[in-house]
């Protein structure tokens, strides 16, 4: 019975303003706009795929690159999924001291991935590409700038978790709070997933 | 099935099941197994900057990013556990992406002049 009880809460969080389909609205919602995120960065990725190799007036895509860094900000990002997930099945234990020290590692290893890509675009600026230095550049930027945004964007919404829970407010039954802000989360690194491989690690074109 | 139901007949989610209610995640130890094969496809994918695999490069790449994208979806958003109404608005802005920019690479030529 005290099994059952204890797993009443979480359950009840999750079933939260569920309109006649049992499942909760707002996490319907967070779907909804993924999917249309997905159109997004297809977009973006598009129109990187069609102009990379228009890069007449600056450094090609594939003199520019720098993949072992590259690949060490992806994995950062990587983990910073699981720590997310983590922070997750603290919560719905009732564990507020190990949530909030997942949430905390989250944002961190996001700043670190954003850190990452300060350098990496201050190092291309520094060698000749700039935001307007051809069609590739411009592509680019936009691409992973946009990229960029969303896991900052991302970064705030977790430092608002954690300072929530910092002042009590942030207890069990909102495990679904967490759950909706890890949905965006996971989905910037699914899309980073997608950017590494098509934009870094198939071959580009070289001048 | 509400999860007292669910804790009763021992139908829970962590045998995969779709239940539209409340669900129950999968253990930490699981999640940092994915975690672990999720690095491992990353080391993976890297390696192929470094060693030439010569015509099998494009299709191993899509191929690893696809099982990480999977993964991540199945797993990290609990896709696998949760109502499949998410899967749909998820996969159904994925394909509709893929295929409105699949006719735009196309229509740029994409495939025959890069």
């Amino acid at each position: 019975m005290a099994d059952v009880m204890t797993t009443e809460a979480p359950a009840a969080a999750h079933q939260s303003e569920g309109a006649g389909t049992g499942i909760s609205n707002n996490k319907l919602l967070m779907w909804v706009f993924l999917g249309s995120e997905c159109l997004l960065f297809g977009g973006l990725i598009s129109t990187y795929l069609i102009y990379r190799s228009r890069f007449h007036t600056g450094p090609a895509p594939g003199d520019i690159f720098d993949i072992p860094f590259t690949s060490v900000s992806s994995f950062v990002l990587l983990m910073s999924s699981l720590t997310m997930v983590l922070a997750l099945s603290a919560l719905n234990r009732g564990d507020i001291r190990n949530n909030r020290l997942w949430l905390l590692t989250t944002a961190l290893l996001g700043s670190l991935f954003i850190g990452g890509q300060v350098y990496e675009f201050t190092t291309f600026v520094r060698e000749g590409l700039g935001y307007t230095t051809s069609p590739f550049s411009s592509a680019f930027f936009t691409l992973t700038g946009f990229h960029g945004i969303h896991v900052s964007v991302g970064i705030v919404m977790l430092m608002s978790l954690f300072i929530s829970s910092l002042r009590g407010s942030l207890r069990q039954e909102h495990s679904e709070t967490v759950e909706i802000v890890g949905l965006y989360w996971h989905f910037v690194d699914i899309v980073w997933i997608f950017i590494f491989t098509v934009i870094y690690l198939v071959p580009s074109p070289t001048s | 099935m509400s999860t007292t139901d669910i804790a009763q007949s021992g139908d829970t989610s962590h045998d995969g099941g779709h239940g539209d209610e409340g669900h129950e995640h999968p253990s930490d130890a699981k999640y940092i197994q994915i975690a672990a094969i999720l690095g491992v496809l990353t080391a993976l994918e890297v390696s192929t900057y470094f060693v030439n695999i010569g015509p099998v490069l494009i299709p191993t790449l899509m191929v690893m990013m696809g099982v990480k994208f999977f993964l991540v979806a199945a797993w990290f958003m609990h896709l696998r556990f949760d109502s499949s109404l998410f899967t749909k608005f998820f996969v159904g802005g994925l394909v509709l992406a893929t295929g409105v920019y699949m006719i735009a690479l196309t229509a740029f030529e994409f495939w025959t002049k890069g």
